[in-house]
């Protein structure tokens, strides 16, 4: 008993060294491609200066490798776990094929202050992205340390032929073997700690000058509300366009009807008692078909269910209703703002009729909960996957719906299947154990 | 036979006081809100309770709730549920315990009183009402399984109205067929559905629903 309790104890261990060692090794390889780039950077440096000088339309050719080698010092500084985003604004729509094309294209490179940055960044990486080689170096030594004290240094010979020097011992017997031995291993761990926080350092470097500035992330951020907000406004006006049309073909039309039936039995109760009364069944035919028409409206524009119970028994009534397999898990500690449960609502609802009407699925997971300020959900089907953005409009539409809440949608659904969808919109819930986000 | 009625809409509860009174049922007590609801049922013991699914104070589903906390207080009470609109997982909720007594209607079906009033009887005599909308949800959720599958035509429109809580005599009427046809059609469906028959109708319409809803 105790003995499998040590033998689990060792192997979670032995499972957190393989993790800490493979991520040395990660980053060190990281390390190795910064220093290249940091090599790289004095290149493009002295590549755009000459560009300068020369005629400052040659910014134009240079920022692209410039932007690249930028946006891969990006993605490095992620895997640290260092989040920096793209500050660049956003390109003119298309710039002409000639001259005056290439001027304007250079002038939107060169007032945009991030250009500035990066090559403020590539000057100043030449020399800081060099550190990025020091766990290479390290593992380097802690190699040659252990070839060493295992022997080698006999066939390894220097040219004075009396041994080989390890730092500042000469590695010549047993006992200078052991000591190089010791001084391999200390520069083993010492390389599994630092590797990590030199990347970290390098990441966070990275992000002082690659990374928006307040008022880039401010600019960028009223980009997207307007975009979103204008989003919505088309969204709504087609919205309330529907419902007018429904309402004047559907229910305002049949009310018509029924007011000219109602006139015709008013005519007829005198002479024609046995018109009258089929007319009257007519008035209440019509009059149950236009209470079905508004029923259905009005599942569009708020579904009852939503407004009676809210999202978590809504979303459970449309796994009831669906003729899939549906398990429903919705874990929301408190009350959501109204708009975003009915988006959340309509989402899912989308995701639901796709995966009957296009997957082939016979089972659906839906998962639902919110955590750090977010409302998150994944439904999952066991379909033949193939779903993409671009051709199915409602999943345009899904993804419209959310960003109008900074919400996002990830698509993971390989030829073949299986499909996910991970749909995020940050929220606050009303409930006075959770803070606002 | 006594009722408790409960409808926030005023024209709406008139009509149905009116309704009512015209077929000689005697009103116990009509509120316009859930607001003791479950306690006027509890002092009045009536025959059947009506209730719309949406009322005051909340308009969620107080009506709902109070006829299923009423149903605690006095069990096997029949409950009749009226609403704006239909949802599957109130009449699982309503149907949860299995003992019948139930009905689930849009409110469109007051507008024709004998079947209305034929419903009302049938839920405070310990059977069921479904509205065709509810039944025909519930055959949508349905719409992939394979004993359903199997179902003729004519099989299938015999499920449904007896999923509405139908009668043998009435389906019979229903599709001006034999009652002798609509028992064969119905042993049929219930050795397709892999059911076990039993003789009372009450039952077997609840096991339909009971299958249908699962």
């Amino acid at each position: 008993m105790t003995d499998s309790a040590g033998a689990t104890a060792a192997a979670v261990r032995f499972g957190d060294w393989r993790a800490r060692v493979l991520r040395a090794i990660d980053g060190t390889a990281v390390g190795a491609a910064i220093a290249l780039c940091a090599i790289l950077s004095l290149g493009l440096l002295l590549l755009t200066a000459y560009s300068l000088v020369l005629f400052v339309v040659g910014i134009g050719v240079v920022a692209r490798p410039v932007r690249w080698l930028c946006g891969v010092n990006r993605r490095f500084a992620g895997r640290s776990g260092v989040r920096v985003d793209t500050p660049y604004r956003p390109e003119p729509e298309e710039f002409r094929r000639d001259f005056v094309g290439w001027l304007s294209r250079s002038r939107w490179i060169l007032t945009d202050p991030a250009t500035w940055r990066d090559l403020l960044w590539l000057l100043l990486n030449t020399v800081i992205g060099l550190i990025g080689f020091v766990p290479a170096v390290a593992l380097y030594y802690v190699l040659e340390g252990l070839v060493l004290a295992g022997g080698l240094w006999k066939t390894i010979l220097h040219s004075e032929g009396d041994g080989s020097w390890y730092f500042f011992i000469l590695v010549e017997g047993p006992g200078t073997a052991l000591i190089a031995a010791v001084l391999a291993i200390a520069l083993f761990f010492a390389w599994l700690q630092a590797t990590p926080l030199i990347l970290k350092a390098h990441a966070y470097f990275t992000r002082s000058l690659l990374g928006p500035t307040r008022r880039a992330a401010l600019a960028s951020r009223v980009r997207h509300l307007a975009e979103t907000r204008s989003d919505v406004l088309e969204t709504q006006a087609a919205e309330l366009r529907r419902i007018e049309r429904d309402l004047h073909d559907g229910a305002q039309a049949r009310l018509v009807g029924l007011g000219m039936t109602l006139g015709a039995v008013e005519r007829h109760l005198d002479d024609n008692r046995e018109e009258a009364r089929r007319l009257l069944r007519d008035a209440r035919e019509s009059s149950v078909i236009a209470l079905r028409e508004l029923r259905d409206l009005v599942r569009g524009i708020h579904p009852p269910v939503l407004a009676e119970r809210g999202l978590a028994d809504a979303l459970r009534a449309l796994g009831i209703a669906s003729p899939l397999r549906v398990d429903v898990a919705v874990t929301i500690p408190g009350q959501l703002p109204q708009p975003v449960e009915s988006a959340m609502y309509f989402s899912v609802s989308e995701l639901l009729t796709n995966a009957l009407k296009h997957s082939g699925a016979h089972r659906v997971d839906i998962k639902v909960w919110h955590e750090h300020g977010v409302l998150r959900a994944h439904v999952a089907d066991d379909g033949h996957g193939g779903a993409v953005v671009e051709r199915g409009a409602g999943l345009v539409g899904i993804r419209g719906r959310l960003a109008t809440f900074d919400g996002t949608m990830e698509i993971e659904s390989p030829l073949g299947g299986p499909t996910a969808m991970k749909l995020e919109m940050p929220c606050a819930l009303f409930s006075p154990k959770t803070s606002s986000c | 036979m006594r009722v408790v009625l409960a409808e926030d809409l005023f024209l709406l509860r008139q009509g149905l006081i009116q309704l009512l009174e015209a077929y000689e049922f005697e009103i116990a007590a009509a509120l316009s809100s859930g607001e003791g609801l479950a306690e006027a049922i509890a002092t009045h013991r009536p025959d059947i309770a009506i209730l719309d699914v949406r009322l005051p104070p909340t308009f969620t589903t107080e009506g709902l709730r109070e006829a299923l906390r009423a149903r605690r207080l006095v069990p096997g009470l029949p409950i009749l549920v009226l609403s704006q609109h239909v949802e599957q997982m109130y009449a699982r909720e309503l149907l949860a315990d299995g003992t019948g007594g139930i009905g689930y209607l849009l409110k469109d079906s007051v507008f024709d009183d004998e079947q209305f009033i034929d419903a009302i009887r049938r839920v405070a005599k310990g059977g069921t009402a479904m509205d065709p909308a509810v039944v025909s949800q519930l055959m949508a959720s349905r719409a992939r399984d394979e004993p359903l599958d199997a179902l003729t035509a004519r099989e299938r429109n015999v499920l449904e109205l007896m999923a509405q809580g139908c009668s043998n005599t009435a389906i019979a009427q229903r599709l001006v067929v034999t009652d002798g046809a609509i028992a064969k059609h119905i042993s049929n469906i219930f050795t397709k559905l892999m059911l076990t028959q039993d003789g009372d109708n009450n039952r077997r319409v609840l096991a339909v629903l009971a299958y249908l809803n699962s």
